[in-house]
């Protein structure tokens, strides 16, 4: 009742605006949920009803062929077994060593600060860029390996400035007061200083791993072996350059039936390999605004 | 803490590095433990590369390393800049970063402001939710749907009631980019904004009330300067951005037929240098974008510094 009275509070042509801006909010997420809605639907419809007529809801079209394949199909479960080792192991060393900068660098007494800062600093305006880079992960032996994706940009200079920020905002009284007790640093850091940052931790932790699950750049480059791929190279290959896995569509007598049939698979893929991500998010919703502000505070 | 450090009366030079050296030794943990790997990471994979760039002045050649290849100058920039294929690279990749940014940008504002004349709770978390969804959605998916939805018998051109191949279309390239991206991204954008208008103080808005603002002089007066920097400041970072568009978006979207468009530097410098090897002029190509890239955000920065000095203009 009462949001109704707050709504009715404003005059006329007031609630005229508004209604439109409403419309056009709910358009937006039409426009957001719609798309969803259709690739869910197809998902399930057989190959030659999608083809010919689109969506129906004669149930008798439904099947779960499409799913049956992709689960079945040996090299998706390897890009998501890769994807979860590069994301963990990225997400782990990335928080672990930016969170660990920031802290001399969040303090005024530390010597060499602004030596360290210029240093990283730099690196956020220039870069040595593709062919250097490549080459130098290819002198260090470290091609077709985890570790050329998941180590180079392991330490972020931006989330390094986050957590800095993060740290500053702490209060001078608790360092003060470990300090009369006589608290080592490394006591003060992992005792009294991270316990009361978990909020910026999880908001880093979850960037680094969505990131990394998502990205598909760095192992398209680096990495060969199929053994290796990270789920997006493997959807990548589905979904952009229209290649089913090998036994996927093999099976199918026509070049039009495959055809039809590797179109159907694309729909289950996306809404297998989505879901993690999608079932996952809400739970980090709180975190999204601490770790926006916490940028916004110092560009 | 300050056993030797005794208040330095006149701090010589020698002074300065004995002061430094004690505290090092104090708080050896700090370098040791805490910036070390840091530290290294960023020698390690940022600055050798950025000496790698002498490629760039050079004939390549991987066998005989960066020691024993020949020197050619400028030849390689030379090279791309006199080409035709440059101007039409150069521009793709500004137009696709200008035109998404003017599109773009305002997206998010409109959101939060929406976002936050919703009175209730529930349902604005729930909207939300579903704003932000697609920021979880990853590249190769995204164009994946963008592909499939548009294909000749797509929901698009089932809704047109045409049959167009878009994805093979230069023209709609740009337009296919930039509304994806908006349909990705600006959910996710608008958090910024949000967070900043929730510091607009409620006394205000219902002093503003009482007073009998209206809608339009609410939001001049109330809600406006409470995000003003926040966008300011949001528009030059992405100005001094434009020349650092991704890689992996434009490449999933390409097809052969959309090249026109669609080709821009960091896909140009991809396939110059990892696909056909051509390692000098890619990193020349590259090294080009950096420099600009590099102008553009040294200048933009100054500008938010000066900002943020005088609190904002």
């Amino acid at each position: 009742m009462k949001k109704k009275s707050e709504f009715a509070k404003y005059p006329a042509e007031d609630k005229a605006i508004l209604i439109v801006g409403y419309i056009l909010l709910g358009l937006f997420v039409v426009a957001i949920l719609l798309p969803m809605a259709y690739i869910i639907l197809a998902s399930f419809i057989e190959p030659v009803t999608l083809q010919n007529s689109g969506l129906t809801f004669d149930f008798s079209k439904w099947t779960l062929m499409a799913y049956e394949r992709v689960i079945s199909n040996a090299q998706i479960w390897i890009g998501f077994k890769n994807a979860i080792i590069y994301s963990v192991v990225f997400t782990v060393l990335s928080v672990v060593i930016t969170l660990l900068a920031a802290y001399p660098m969040s303090r005024p007494d530390f010597r060499g600060r602004g030596l360290f800062n210029t240093m990283f600093i730099i690196t956020m305006f220039f870069g040595g860029g593709l062919i250097p880079t490549y080459l130098l992960i290819s002198n260090l032996g470290m091609l077709d390996s985890m570790w050329a994706v998941v180590l180079p940009g392991a330490f972020s200079v931006w989330n390094m400035i986050i957590a800095r920020t993060y740290y500053q905002g702490v209060p001078r009284d608790l360092q003060e007061a470990a300090e009369i007790d006589g608290a080592t640093e490394m006591v003060y850091f992992f005792k009294i200083l991270l316990p009361v940052c978990t909020p910026i931790i999880a908001t880093l932790a979850m960037w680094q791993f969505v990131g990394m699950w998502n990205s598909y750049f760095d192992a398209m480059i680096y990495l060969n072996s199929a053994s290796k791929q990270p789920l997006q190279l493997v959807l990548r290959s589905i979904l952009i350059q229209n290649q089913p896995e090998p036994g996927m569509v093999s099976d199918m007598q026509s070049t039009a039936a495959r055809a039809q049939l590797a179109e159907l698979l694309k729909y289950a893929t996306i809404i297998i390999s989505s879901l993690p991500l999608m079932v996952m998010y809400p739970f980090f919703q709180k975190y999204f605004d601490s770790g926006i502000m916490a940028g916004a505070v110092k560009g | 803490m300050n056993n030797s450090t005794s208040p330095a009366q006149s701090p010589g030079k020698s002074g300065v590095i004995h002061n430094t050296l004690v505290y090092m030794r104090q708080h050896w943990q700090l370098y040791v433990l805490f910036i070390l790997p840091a530290f290294l990471l960023t020698l390690i994979f940022k600055y050798i590369p950025m000496g790698g760039v002498l490629i760039a002045f050079m004939d390549y050649n991987p066998f005989r390393g960066l020691l024993g290849s020949e020197w050619v100058g400028f030849e390689h920039f030379e090279r791309f800049l006199t080409s035709p294929d440059f101007l039409r690279y150069l521009a793709n990749t500004l137009k696709l970063s200008v035109f998404g940014l003017l599109w773009g940008f305002p997206v998010p504002i409109l959101l939060a402001f929406l976002l936050n004349r919703i009175l209730s709770k529930g349902i604005k978390r729930k909207i939300q939710l579903v704003l932000y969804m697609p920021n979880f959605v990853s590249v190769i998916v995204l164009c994946g749907i963008v592909r499939i939805l548009l294909s000749p018998t797509g929901m698009i051109n089932s809704l047109l009631g045409t049959s167009a191949n878009f994805m093979t279309m230069p023209q709609a390239f740009r337009t296919i980019y930039i509304a994806s991206g908006i349909w990705q991204g600006a959910g996710w954008a608008s958090i910024i904004y949000t967070a900043a208008l929730s510091n607009a103080s409620k006394d205000l808005k219902e002093a503003a009330v009482i007073d009998g603002a209206n809608l339009i002089q609410q939001i001049k007066a109330v809600e406006w300067p409470a995000i003003k920097d926040t966008v300011l400041i949001q528009f030059i970072m992405q100005v001094g951005n434009v020349m650092s568009i991704g890689f992996e978006k434009a490449y999933a979207l390409q097809t052969d037929l959309n090249l026109n468009a669609s080709e821009i530097i960091s896909t140009y410098v991809y396939k110059k240098g990892i696909l056909d090897g051509d390692y000098g002029f890619s990193t020349a190509v590259g090294l080009f974008n950096t420099v600009i890239n590099v102008i553009l955000l040294v200048s933009m920065n100054k500008i938010v510094q000066r900002m943020n000095e005088g609190k904002g203009i």
